[in-house]
Formats: C-alpha cells, structure tokens, sequence
C-alpha cells in the first residue's frame, strides 16, 4: 500500500468530526424551520381559539316586566316604548338608584336588543299586556365582557369600561341569580349590528353563500369546458400556447386587480348593482377559473390514451369518446380542484373591497342583487371595531370561516383518497 | 315579465324543442323504413333543435340583460332638465340613485322633488316597456328559430356532426375567457390610468417622492392638488415584501430540505399537510393576527428595550406575510428537489459526500433555477397580498429604511382610495388604477419570468 | 456434449461453487442477505475480491447483482427499507461495524453508476468535488494536479482540457461516464465499484471504457456488474453468476465462459435465457 494512500484515509478521517458537526448543525436547522412553522400554527390557532369561544356564549340578564297595558297601545304596538318598560323594571329593581347619570348608568347594563326582544314578544302575544312575566334579555357588552373575566376589576375606575357602582350592581344580579351565561343564538342568526353582543354573522354567511353559488355555476362548467377544450381538442399553436400563458398568469395575479376588473366593468361598465354578491360572484368566477381549469387539465392528463384509443377503435367521435369516457373518469379531479377553488374563494376580501361589499349591512340579503358583504370581509370589519366584546366576535367568526374551510376541504381530500385512481 | 322568469321560459322552450326535434326524427326514420335509415341517432337531431331554438335567444338575452339598465338610465337622464344633467358625474350619480329607489317604490320620507319623480316614473315606464319589449321578441324569436330547425330535419341531415361542432365551439369560447379576462384587466385599468397621467404627469408618477393623495375639498386651500409620486409607496412594498422574504425562503427551503432528504416517512405524512395549512388560512385571519396580536407585542418588545417601534410598523406586517408565504416556497422548492434525479444523490453519496454536503453542494445547484423561479411567484404574491398590510400596516407614505416604522404598501394605498364614496375624476380616484396598472405589469413581468424559469427547468430533467 | 451435461449441478441446488475464495483478498463476504422490505433480495451470498483484480458479476436482470454491489460501499443505506446482514470486510476490517465510518468508507470504495451522472457544475468541479469535500488538498494548485491527473488516468484529459470549465452536462454519453471515473478516482480510492457502466453507452464508447478498465486494473481493485456476457469475458478475471439472488457459480473467466459447472450458468451463458 503506497504512502500517498494511507495519507488519504488520514485526511479524510481528520476532516471528520468537522464534517459530522456540520451535518449535525444543518440538520437542526432544518428541523427548526420546521419546528417552527408548526409552531406558530399552533399560536395562530391557539390565540384565535382562546380569544374566540367564550363568544358562543352569552351573558343575559333576567328582569321583571310589568306589560302596562298604558304604555303599550294596542293599535300600535310597533311604536310602543318598549325601551321604557325596560328602564321602569330596572329602576324597580334597584329602587335606591337615584339621579339622572346614576340611573344612565343603570341603563347601560341592558342591551338594546331587549327593547325589540319585548316588542317581538307583545307582537306574538298581545294577551301578555298587563301582566307581569320574568323576561331574560341580553346584558349589554361591558356586562357580558365582565362576566367572562375580560374586565379587571383591580384597575382604576377611570381605565374601566364599568364604573364602582355597576360593578356593585352587577354582583347583586348574579347573587340573585338575574345574570348567566347562555348559548350565544344571536351570533349565527343575526346580521351585523353596532351592538356587539347583537351583531351576528348569518348576513354574511348568506353573503357568502349567494357569492359561492354564483361562482360555482360558473367556474366549474366553464372550467371544465376550457380544460377539455385545451386537453382534447387543440391543436399545439401559438393560440393555445396564448391561453396558456394567460392562464398561469391569472393564477398569479394579485386578487386585488381582480376588484379593479370588477370596479371597472361590472360596476362602471355594465352596471350591475354595487355591492350585491351578484358581482361578487362574477369576480370570484374570473378569479377561481385558473384554479379549476389547472386542476381539470391535470385530472385529464391522468385518464390514460389507452381508454380513449379504446373509445375511437369502436367508432365512437372525439365528442363521444370525451363525454362518454374521460369526462367520468377525471371527474373526480376536477370536483376536488373545484371544491379547493371555491374554499380559496370563501377566504378571499380584497376584490371584495373593491366591489363595496364591505359596508355595515344589518339586514339578510334576501336576494343576488341585494346589498351583501362576506364572512371574511365581516371579520375584517369586526376587527377594526374598538370594543373588545367585538375582538371576542372577530375570532368567533374566523373559528367559524375556518371550519366551513376546514369542511370543504376535508371533503376535497376525501373526494381524492375515494376517486383516485393509479393507472 | 321579470328576468328569471323570461329565463325559464327560454329554457323550457329549448326543453319542448328536444323533445319535438327527436320525435320527428324517430318518425322520420320510421317513414324511410329502420331508424338505421337516420344519419345520427335521434337524441342528435333533439339536441340539435334545442340548440337552435335556445342559443340564439340566450345570447341576445344576456347582451340585453347587460346593457338594459345603462340604455335605461341615459334615455332617463336625456329627459332631466338641463342644470341637473350638467351636474358632475358624482352628483349626477346620487340623483340617478334617488330615481331608481323612487322607481323601485322605497322612498325615504320627505316629499320627492316633481322633477324626480316625473323621471322615475318615466324610469319605471322605461323599465316595464324594456321588460315587455324583451320578453316577447325573445319569446317569439325562439319560437321561429325551433320551428325553423324543425324543418330542416331530413334523414340525411348531419345531425351529430353539427351538435359536436357547435359544442365544440362553445368549448372554444369558454377557453378564451382566460385571454378576456386578460384583456379586460388591461383595459380596466389602462382607461382609468391615462386619465390620472393626464393630470398629473406620468414622470411625477413614477420618480415623485413625495405621496400625499388627500386632495383638499376646497380647491382654493393650500396643497389642495395632493401629491402623487409613488416612489415611497413602492419602496414600503418593497420593504414588506423583502421582509417576508427573508422570513419565508430560508424556513420554507430548510423545511423543504428537511423533509424531503432527512425526514422519515411518518414525520414527512404529519408535517407536510400541518405546514400547507398555513396556506389555507384566509389571509383576513393573518392581517387579524398581525394587528392585534404581533403588532402590539413586537411595540411593546421595542419600548422593553428602550427602542421605540410603530404600532404598524413594516416588521410585524412582513414578518406575518412571510409565514404566510413558508407553505409556498415549501410546496414549491419540494416539488423542485424532488424532480433532482436521485442518481446525482448517488453520485454524490458514493463519493463519500454527507447529507449536508450533497444537498449545498449537489442538490441546491442542480435545483437553483427551480427555486429562483418559486422565490419570484412568491415575491409577485407578497407584492400583491392585500389584506394583511391594509389590516397591519400603516396608511402615511415615508420613505424610510427602517422596518421598525410605519409605510404603507400600494395594495393599502388602492383600498384605501376606493372603498366608501367615489368622485370617478378625481386624480385621488384614478391614482388607484394607475398604482394598479403598475402592480399588475410588475406582477405579469415576475409571474411570466417564474414560469418560464419553473418551465424549463421541468424540461432539464424530463 | 451430452456426457458434459449430466456432470452439470442440477438447478434445484442453488449452493456456490467454483472458486469463490483467494488468498490474501482485499475484501471478503460471508454470508450476505439482503433484505428490501419483505423481500429477500440476495440470499447468503459469501465471496472474496482479491487485490487488483477485475471481478465481473453477470447474470439475468433483477438477479441481485447490483444489489450486491451496493452492500460493498453501504450504497444500500441511502434506501429505508433495505437491510443487510452477514459480514463484509475490507481489510480484515468489518465494514458494517458501528466504528466504521461511512464516509470514510465510501473514500476507500469508490462506484460508477448505470447512467453517467455528472453533477451539473463545470467538468474542473465535478472531478474536484470529492477532493474538495474530503479536504484532500491544502492548495489550489494541489487541486488542480489532482483534478489533471485524475482525467489523465480516465483518458479524458486531452478532450477536456481546454473547457474545463464547461458544464459536465455539456459532454458526450462516453465522455460523461469517462468524467464520472475521474471523478471516482480523484479521491484515491482502493475499490471501484462499476454497475452495468456501459449499459448507456455506444460501442465505440463502451470499447473505451473497457479499455480504461483493463489500465486502472494496474492500481486498483474493480468489481464490475454487466449484462454483457462479452464484456465480462474482455475485461475480467474473475466472473461470478447470480441467478434469482443466490450466487451460483465464481471462476476464473476464461474457465467459466468455457465449462460453466453449474446448469444455470450453462443455460445462461448459452443464451437459453437471460
């Protein structure tokens, strides 16, 4: 064995240990990136859970209420003061509040929403007047807030939403068992509003719904028309390779410039009504196509030429052969593109802004021309609100996005692992 | 008759004309002895007539429904007197509003003006003659056009080589949605700009530094022109972007790396779909988190160490941004270091190399174009993210260099113009579509340039 | 012919015969199972290589030769599922002990692969790219005499020398594979493992290579894996027959070519199938 040789071994061997520390080095690095991605998963879940389920609860007040047949007028019960039947139990209640700010601040403990609660139970029943019924209501926010430990009772009164004495009336109520926690309906079936212990998301959830739908009659026929048109049908030239390049261009293209198109041609060009999920839908439908045509084009490409060599041998067209035979077969595929689409559509404000579907709508739309916003845009809505009971709502309302998420593309997923097949 | 109702009408017409279109076939065949007789089979020469009848009146249909309410609102405008159609386009714009909710019956108290409500009557008049008008010529042109594709059935007639051409067809124009989508973009955006470079020059536009687009109410007031140079709001897009980037590439690429060449099978089952979920998480619930969770911590770690940072300050945006983008630069480098043919491992590992020395030294080099190409979609998508810098970054144009301040971004600057009330000549207005022109072709020339990279490295190892 | 036959080991007995064993070999196996995942690819497979010799392994494909070959510098590791049993040794050190380093023994046994896999880096780094790991060299000029040398010794150096900084991918298939022997030799190996090396390559191409092969004999030891019955016979001196992942019969080449002991091998090389 030649010198030269054993020397060789012996710097290879004195490299070693150096060698093995850098292995070891940039293999921690690697797993600390991931480590760390997961872990601010986690915070992001975390944080937007521990902020978010005390939401679906929420805090009510039970009172006394006299109906006085005085003050609720028979033929119009609409207009009764409804508010004053509330502040007259109160005062009942606590009978040694005195002076107009005292009694303000009284006031404040009860939501709003009580007055229509009562009105909405005379309108029912109008054989209630002159009784008297124990009627739960909603407390107001800084009640509710106060309640689930978001208020500290330690800090000045100055810094505090709730003054001394209310906090003292507030313990007489849950003493006396006139306050508790209750399943939060108002949340899933009211639209927004400026109170936040009324504001809900079923609006937007409409919103949402009537933009989905809009896109998905769209997109998916329309998507899967140009996919088998690019697949099957075209020949290589400088026209399909033109579609293509726009294609994976749009599916790059900020979402925003999609609300610029929608701004400029729906609203301005075509006038359609500002707004309206009508529109929204249209935007989402240009910008979810690339999306669906992608996932359509890989799910044909997956269909072996062995089945449609199969279909032509026996004289079937090129028409009978894709609509009879590959159109099934790579179904599945693009149903999963297009549910992921749609998913992608649902998480989406920016062009949403554009569109104006992010004014303060309280009512439900009732149609696809009707003023409307979205689920993520209320989230983006709600999370510009100071009141901390709304930062309780705006993670409430991303738990909820993120399950209609989670649900669509659960599905997809599963979709994929039943259908798919290996050839 | 409304709409919807016009459109049911119009499909169930195409559903009788099936219907008859295949019964004469089949009796067709009949009388020319076996239904072999027949070119096609008879659901061809239905489907056929249906298309005739349905095609023609559906198309004029949606060019109507798209043009109706525009015709209807000039022919309006045409009838008000003369110092209200002389009004600007924005308070012209708030008159035609006040007539169509007359017209749709929803008054808001008060007593309308007379001249309003002769034209909302005359709106609404126009409204039911254009409903009568559309529902009857549509009505009866697909009447004639079933009957018309009735007659020309004949055993001899093509009936399915004309179906699948006209499906064919309808294929081809599904598939230039993508160039008309394109197109529309362009010209969306291009009108409106070269009106704002009409009042205010395209070189102030580019090369201005200074970006104050508050145009003042009165026009006598100081600065009441604003200013209009983008230069600050590109460097705060840039800014952001870059931060995202030097968060997401590296743990992107590593994480990439990791599971790809060290993680076991198990690690690689778990992790891969947790990280892509970050991609799925809507980005309003990223600009949540940013304001109201980093934002506040990374102030408040500043004034722990005596270093005074913006309550929007770029870093939180960017930092949010880049773990937006980590799933991207992850799923993409995967797929890249994947396609590295595993014989370059091999030939790596039989000389001796380690893991580490065959990934820096083998696999990285042979993957570069690959991850260049996934870095520069990721750029164009941080340049074009809008939610999170709207909802964590600030509104005022510095030119800094300081991540620990507030700048803003040009998808903040576009919300910002045109959400809630618009004048649509103002140059505030129309500063949003030229800063949205520029974002658009910057993001085209990246995303062109990345697929084109991505492309042809995908070729190398084919 | 017929009295020769039915001196010929039955099929059904899959024991090794011939000559399996050398004295003073560099590298010894005994008892070698390879396992990928539940299928046992190579059953008790034991053989010496002995010191500058041309060993060539054959037999029909999926045979588990090159299975083999890549248990001689623990190839097989960079595979989860693969398990190896048994023992080998490169001078009288066991090179699946816990001390042995893998690094260390892939410097000493080096392999060149089916298809020629160049590294997509100039033709000067692929060659300096094992010294360079290793830490071979203290200066530039060091390398570069390595790096000559090494395409020297793979005849490739007069072709090469005035582009040496052009991309590897760049060359022709033979040339490609010519680079990737220089680039194994640049590290002073004792072994060169060769699987099926010409396979991808054109005759004239091939003739090269072997060629090469019968020089570098002169320095270090070769074990070659080949479909090409010819090509064992050309450039070996030992030949050893895999059938089904049982080694079936080793002898000297020109002995094996001419009176295979075992019926398997007959059939073999006989071209009764393959």
């Amino acid at each position: 064995m030649s010198q030269q040789k054993i020397s060789t071994i012996e710097l290879v061997n004195k490299g070693l240990a150096k060698r093995y520390r850098a292995e070891k080095r940039f293999r921690l690095i690697g797993l600390g990136a991931i480590v760390l991605s997961l872990t601010f998963l986690a915070i992001l879940f975390a944080t937007i859970t521990f902020n978010g389920y005390t939401a679906f609860q929420q805090t009510w007040l039970e009172l006394t209420i006299f109906f006085d047949p005085q003050m609720l007028d028979a033929k119009n019960l609409r207009q009764a003061d409804y508010d004053g039947l509330v502040k007259k139990s109160l005062r009942d209640n606590f009978p040694e509040v005195s002076g107009r700010s005292q009694k303000k601040d009284l006031y404040t403990l009860v939501s709003s929403g009580a007055a229509y609660k009562l009105q909405d139970m005379v309108v029912a029943d109008t054989g209630i007047i002159g009784t008297t019924r124990q009627v739960w209501v909603p407390a107001s926010d800084d009640v509710d807030m106060l309640i689930k430990g978001n208020i500290d009772r330690s800090q000045p009164e100055s810094d505090r939403q709730l003054k001394d004495i209310q906090l003292a009336w507030i313990d007489q109520l849950v003493k006396e068992g006139r306050l508790a926690k209750r399943f939060n309906l108002a949340f899933f079936t009211a639209g927004d509003s400026r109170e936040p212990e009324l504001a809900g998301i079923f609006g937007a959830t409409i919103g949402s719904a009537y933009m989905l739908l809009i896109t998905l009659l769209l997109s998916f026929p329309v998507g899967v028309a140009t996919a088998v048109y690019l697949e099957e049908f075209a020949k290589r030239n400088r026209w399909t390779d033109l579609v293509e390049v726009n294609i994976n261009n749009l599916a790059a293209v900020p979402s925003i410039v999609f609300g610029l198109l929608g701004l400029a041609v729906f609203l301005n060009f075509f006038g359609l009504p500002r707004s309206s999920p009508l529109v929204g839908g249209l935007v989402m439908t240009l910008m979810t196509l690339p999306t669906i045509i992608i996932a359509s084009r890989i799910a044909l490409q997956s269909v072996p030429p062995s089945i449609r060599e199969a279909a032509l041998g026996i004289g079937a067209s090129k028409m009978q052969t894709v609509i009879h035979h590959v159109l099934p077969l790579a179904l599945p595929g693009m149903l999963t593109g297009t549910i992921i689409g749609m998913g992608r559509a649902l998480g989406e404000s920016a062009p949403l802004l554009m569109i104006g579907m992010v004014a303060f709508i309280v009512d439900i739309p009732g149609s696809l021309t009707d003023s409307a916003t979205a689920l993520p845009v209320q989230i983006y809505l709600w999370a510009d609100c100071p009141e901390q009971a709304f930062m309780e709502r705006t993670s409430a309302a991303i738990m909820v996005l993120l399950a209609f998420l989670v649900l669509m593309n659960g599905t997809a997923v599963l979709l994929r692992n039943r259908f798919e097949r290996r050839w | 008759m409304s709409s919807s109702l016009l459109l049911i009408v119009l499909l169930g017409l195409s559903a009788v004309a099936f219907h008859l279109g295949r019964r004469r076939a089949i009796a067709l065949g009949r009388a020319s002895g076996s239904s072999r007789s027949l070119h096609s089979r008879p659901v061809y020469y239905g489907t056929l007539t249906a298309l005739w009848c349905g095609l023609p009146a559906l198309f004029i249909f949606a060019l109507w429904q798209a043009l109706e309410s525009n015709i209807m609102v000039r022919l309006t405008i045409s009838t008000l007197p003369e110092q209200i159609r002389s009004l600007p386009a924005a308070g012209l714009g708030l008159v035609i509003n006040d007539i169509k909710n007359l017209a749709a019956g929803s008054s808001f108290g008060g007593i309308p003006d007379p001249v309003i409500e002769a034209a909302a009557d005359y709106y609404r008049h126009l409204q039911e003659l254009g409903g009568l008008l559309k529902g009857g010529t549509l009505t009866v042109l697909s009447l004639v056009a079933m009957v018309f594709g009735l007659s020309r059935l004949t055993p001899k007639l093509r009936a399915r080589n004309q179906v699948e051409a006209l499906v064919k067809v309808l294929l081809i124009i599904c598939s230039t949605m993508a160039i008309l989508t394109t197109i529309g973009i362009v010209l969306s955006v291009l009108f409106e700009a070269l009106r704002f470079f009409q009042k205010v020059p395209l070189t102030d536009f580019l090369f201005g530094l200074e970006w104050s687009p508050q145009t003042a109410i009165r026009t006598d007031q100081v600065g009441s022109s604003g200013a209009f140079g983008a230069v600050p709001v590109f460097a705060g897009t840039l800014m952001i972007s870059a931060l995202a980037m030097l968060v997401a590439v590296p743990i992107g690429l590593m994480s990439a790396i990791y599971l790809a060449e060290y993680a076991g099978k198990k690690v690689r089952a778990v992790a891969k779909p947790l990280i892509e979920i970050l991609a799925g998480v809507p980005t309003v619930v990223y600009g949540f988190f940013a304001a109201l969770v980093v934002a506040p911590f990374i102030r408040d770690l500043g004034a722990h160490l005596g270093i005074s940072v913006s309550s929007e300050s770029a870093l939180a945006a960017g930092l949010i941004m880049g773990i937006m983008i980590i799933p991207f630069i992850m799923s993409i480098s995967d797929d890249v270091i994947n396609a590295v043919p595993q014989t370059l491992r091999d030939g790596s590992y039989a000389l001796g190399a380690t893991k580490n020395e065959t990934v820096r030294r083998v696999l990285l080099p042979a993957a570069l174009p690959g991850i260049v190409g996934g870095v520069l979609l990721a750029v164009s998508r941080a340049i074009g993210e809008t939610m999170i810098v709207v909802m964590a970054a600030g509104l005022s144009a510095k030119l800094t260099a300081n991540p620990l301040q507030a700048v803003t971004t040009v998808t903040v600057q576009i919300v910002t113009l045109l959400v809630g009330d618009q004048e649509f000549d103002s140059p505030k207005t129309l500063a949003a579509f030229a800063l949205g022109l520029l974002l658009f072709l910057i993001t085209l020339l990246l995303n062109v340039t990345a697929l084109y990279i991505v492309r042809k490295y995908r070729e190398q190892y084919e | 012919m017929v009295e020769k036959k039915s001196q010929l080991i039955s099929v059904d007995d899959r024991k090794t015969v011939g000559q399996q064993f050398v004295e003073n070999p560099r590298m010894t196996c005994r008892d070698v199972n390879v396992y990928y995942g539940d299928k046992h690819a190579v059953h008790d497979v034991s053989i010496d290589i002995a010191r500058n010799e041309v060993l060539a392994m054959i037999g029909p494909s999926g045979c588990g030769k090159s299975t083999f070959l890549r248990c001689l510098n623990r190839m097989n590791d960079t595979i989860d599922i693969c398990r190896v049993t048994g023992e080998i040794t490169l001078d009288d050190n066991d090179i699946y002990a816990k001390n042995i380093d893998i690094v260390s023994l892939r410097a000493l046994v080096g392999m060149v692969f089916q298809k020629p896999n160049p590294f997509p880096k100039s033709i000067y780094d692929n060659v300096a790219y094992g010294p360079t790991i290793h830490g071979l060299t203290e200066s530039k000029s060091d390398l570069d005499g390595i790096v000559e040398n090494s395409l020297v010794k793979a005849g490739l150096w007069d072709e090469v020398k005035d582009r040496l900084d052009q991309p590897g991918t760049g060359l022709s298939g033979g040339q490609q594979q010519r680079l990737c022997i220089a680039r194994a030799i640049a590290v002073e190996p004792e072994l060169i493992l060769m699987d099926e090396p010409c396979s991808a390559l054109d005759p004239i191409a091939t003739a090269k290579i072997e060629e090469l092969i019968a020089e570098l004999r002169e320095q270090y030891t070769i074990v070659i894996v080949t479909h090409n019955m010819q090509q064992a016979a050309r450039v070996s001196q030992r030949t050893a027959y895999f059938h089904l992942g049982d080694l079936i019969e080793v002898g000297y080449t020109d002995r094996l070519f001419t009176t295979p002991r075992h019926q398997l091998t007959e059939d073999y090389i006989t071209g009764r199938f393959g």
